[in-house]
Order: C-alpha cells, then sequence, then structure tokens
C-alpha cells in the first residue's frame, strides 16, 4: 500500500509517519502532484494558521489536485479546516470539499481546547471497534459548527463537528496520532479503508 | 467534556532520566524511552521533558531523544530546558516535539514569545514561569528559581498570554519540593486573569493535592515528577480518586 502525507510545510508532521510506522506501514512524505494522485491513501496533515497554510497550498498548486483526489484522503486538524469552504483563521478559503465554515470559540472557553476530551454520535467506518465517548487529543482554536457531514461530535462551548466525510474525503479535528491506541485504531481503520 | 491533564515530568541529563526513579518491572529506569513508554500506557495525559544538561552535546542528545521519544509513545509531549532561539524550536518540534516550554529566555526576551507563536502557532508555544514571593508579592525567578527578577507574576502572565503563548506552565518555588500541594491561590487567580490553559506545577504530595488544583486553583493540567517517578501515586488510582471527586478525567 502506498501512503502519501502531504508536506507542504505546516507543523509537526513527523508524529504522523511515525504513527504509520507502529502500525507497520511506511508512509512518504511529498508535495508531488503526480505522487499524491498515485497513491492508495493520501493524508493531509496541518499545524499551524489557516491564511498562511492555505497559501502554501496554493503556491504549490496542491489547491487545485486534493480537491480532485479520488483515493480516501484523511485531513487532521488544520489539514481538515482546509477542506472546508471559508476559515475565520485569516479569513481564508479554504478548498471547499466539505461545503462547511470553520469559526473561533468565544471567550466564554479557553481557547485554544488543549487535551483530551469524548467524541461521540461515532457514524462511520473510520471508527469501526471505536466506542462512544472514547478520549482524543485536541489542540484547536477554530472549529465546525455541527452539520449533515458530521461523522463525531465533540461538545466544547457548543456540540461541534470533530469529524467530518464527504464521499472519499475525510477530515478529523484530533490528532489519531496522539490519541493514544484509539487513536492508532482509528488511522489503521482510515488505511483499511 | 474537556478533561483535566495529568503530567509527569522527566528531568533529563545527558539524554538521560535523573532523579531517583523506582519503578518496578522497569528493566532501565534512567531511560527516558523507556519510561515515557511506561507513563504513556498507565493513562498520562501528556508528557514534559525538562532538559538540564549543560554540556556542548546537549543540543544534539536532546534532539535524538526526542525524536526516539516521537517514535515511541502515541501521546502528546512538550520539550523544555535552554531553549533561546527559533532555530532552538524548529529543530525540535521537526524531530517530533509536539509543544516547546520557553522560560527564562522568555523573559530575557519577551519578543521571542510574539515570534515563536507566529512562525510555529500559539498551540505548541508553553511558556513557563517559576515564581515566589517576596515580601509578599509574587515575583517571577530565572535559572530554576534561583534568581529573582522585579517582574510581577501576575504581569508576567498577562504579557505572555497577550504575546501568543498557548499555555502557561506556572511553578511556585514555594511549595516545589514541599508535598504540601500546589499553589492554589496563586493558580485561580492566573486562571481568571487569561483564557489559555494553565498547568499547575511544585507541590504534588498526595492524590487531594491534584483535586485541590483543579477544583480550587481551577488549573487545567497539573505536572509532577517524584510522587509519579517513586511510585507515591499511581496515575490510574489517581485517576479514579478525581472521578470519585467529579473532576473529568481521562480513564
Amino acid at each position: 500500500m502506498k501512503i502519501v502525507i502531504i508536506d507542504y510545510g505546516a507543523g509537526n508532521i513527523q508524529s504522523i509517519q511515525f504513527a504509520i510506522k507502529r502500525l507497520g506501514f511506511e508512509a512518504i512524505l511529498s508535495n508531488n502532484p503526480i505522487e499524491i494522485q498515485q497513491a492508495d491513501k493520501v493524508i493531509f496533515p496541518g499545524v499551524g494558521e489557516a491564511s498562511s497554510a492555505m497559501k502554501m497550498l496554493i503556491e504549490s498548486g496542491l489547491d487545485k489536485i486534493i480537491p480532485t483526489l479520488k483515493q480516501p484522503v484523511l485531513g487532521i486538524c488544520l489539514g481538515m479546516q482546509l477542506m472546508c469552504k471559508h476559515s475565520e483563521e485569516g479569513n481564508t478559503n479554504g478548498l471547499g470539499i466539505f461545503d462547511v465554515n470553520v469559526v473561533k470559540f468565544s471567550n466564554a472557553v479557553k481557547v485554544p481546547q488543549m487535551g483530551w476530551n469524548t467524541i461521540f454520535n461515532l457514524k462511520s467506518k473510520l471508527f469501526e471497534n471505536i466506542k462512544e465517548n472514547e478520549f482524543m487529543y485536541l489542540v484547536h482554536s477554530f472549529y465546525v459548527p455541527n452539520t449533515d457531514l458530521a461523522i463525531a461530535n465533540t461538545n466544547y462551548e457548543v456540540e461541534y463537528a470533530s469529524a467530518l466525510q464527504k464521499d472519499n474525503f475525510y477530515g478529523v479535528q484530533f490528532h489519531p496520532e496522539k490519541s493514544g491506541k484509539w487513536g492508532e485504531k482509528i488511522l489503521e481503520n482510515f488505511l483499511n479503508l | 467534556m474537556l478533561t483535566k491533564r495529568i503530567i509527569p515530568c522527566l528531568d533529563i541529563k545527558n539524554g538521560r532520566t535523573v532523579k531517583g526513579v523506582n519503578f518496578v518491572n522497569l528493566i532501565d529506569a534512567g531511560n527516558p524511552v523507556e519510561l515515557a513508554k511506561k507513563y504513556s500506557e498507565t493513562g498520562a495525559d501528556e508528557l514534559v521533558f525538562l532538559d538540564i544538561s549543560a554540556t556542548e552535546e546537549r543540543r544534539s542528545t536532546l534532539i535524538n531523544l526526542v525524536r526516539e521519544v516521537a517514535e515511541t509513545i502515541n501521546i502528546p509531549f512538550t520539550v523544555g530546558g535552554g531553549i533561546n532561539s527559533v532555530e532552538d524550536v524548529e529543530i525540535l518540534l521537526k524531530n517530533g516535539a509536539d509543544k516547546v516550554s520557553i522560560n527564562s529566555s522568555a523573559v530575557k526576551n519577551p519578543d521571542l514569545i510574539n515570534k515563536l507563536a507566529q512562525k510555529f502557532g500559539s498551540q505548541c508555544i508553553v511558556v513557563a514561569i517559576d515564581a515566589k514571593r517576596i515580601d509578599g508579592i509574587w515575583k517571577v525567578h530565572l535559572v530554576g528559581g534561583k534568581q529573582a527578577t522585579d517582574i510581577n507574576l501576575f504581569d508576567w502572565v498577562v504579557e505572555v498570554a497577550n504575546r501568543g503563548a498557548g499555555e502557561i506552565l506556572f511553578t511556585s518555588m514555594e511549595n516545589d519540593g514541599t508535598k504540601d500541594g500546589f499553589a492554589n491561590e496563586a493558580l485561580n487567580i492566573i486562571s481568571k486573569l487569561v483564557n489559555i490553559p494553565i498547568i499547575a506545577s511544585g507541590g504534588a504530595g498526595n492524590k487531594q493535592d491534584f483535586a485541590d488544583a483543579f477544583s480550587i486553583g481551577n488549573a487545567d493540567a497539573a505536572l509532577a515528577a517524584s510522587v509519579f517517578h517513586f511510585g507515591e501515586i499511581e496515575i490510574p488510582e489517581l485517576k479514579q480518586f478525581l472521578k470519585k471527586q467529579n473532576i473529568k478525567v481521562r480513564i
């Protein structure tokens, strides 16, 4: 199986590569459109700020490639947010794969949300053998409000969408690579899709 | 609900864990990677590695360790100790650290906080603050608490948050090592002053101390070293204890 982690200069992607290695697979880092198109599974990571990450995607032409991919694609954290239509972070348009907008938590809660919270209303094969209310590790200041595309919810200030799916595109707000054995199980489920 | 975090802290010198560590069934308790694995498997929510080496080779030794830890464990970890520049942070994050913690370098050069937050995002920048009271007023201290400054703790807390810190690790030098509990009064003030997560450090002696740090001090996370290393408190039992007091924890 050929697994590609899209490398466009966004943050700590080493951890995802290590997690995949722990599952017994090798993932390569690439920003080469052909290599990405030929992969069996594509992981779209992202740590950092939305508008500057989006700029990097546009500069590399990946903004045109990613929405056309046909194989399973998993966006993680900012990666998931960039797959949405628009983000309040840096007031930027995203890739528009998920027809939803990304908004900021209010000051009624501590921002960023940092730590372990539960996921529930689990709906996808991505969560096979994951029990309702399992804990996942999250670090984020912006979120996707609940939507029909949600395949998992989390509660922080509001009940929001902590995972999304549309066709072959999946997104998770949490970090499966940092969420203990159940996080690794979700990554494994993705690789088995 | 977001849960309160329990964070063991490992002091590292020349790539080895220091302070006596008393784990049964651990082949090499001085090996930080083995210890980290043990903690991650027994319910720690995060780990902090504090590098206290002072040798020429410290940088490369630390980078190798960070890489090995990142390869091995599947929970987040923070690295601190002697971080002075954007380059220092970049290489640690590139090798798999999730967050970095800066302390004295932030006091000497507060702009470093802004630079790091802009380049890497606030979420990975922890500002560690050591403080104790002088004539009744909380003052920031440097060099592991040895050197007093004129900076008021609460002013500094607000400033680091405004400059883009994603989290504050507050160590009360008065409580550290006493096992008499965390500095809950100061913690409570800090958590009301800023809207970012606060990690309590210094003073953990028993399970109730952790409960108090969360319910009285309003901390988001609590860090300790010796009570975990010596097996005085086991994390699974601690979490059951907290749960019984209706404190949200990950079990």
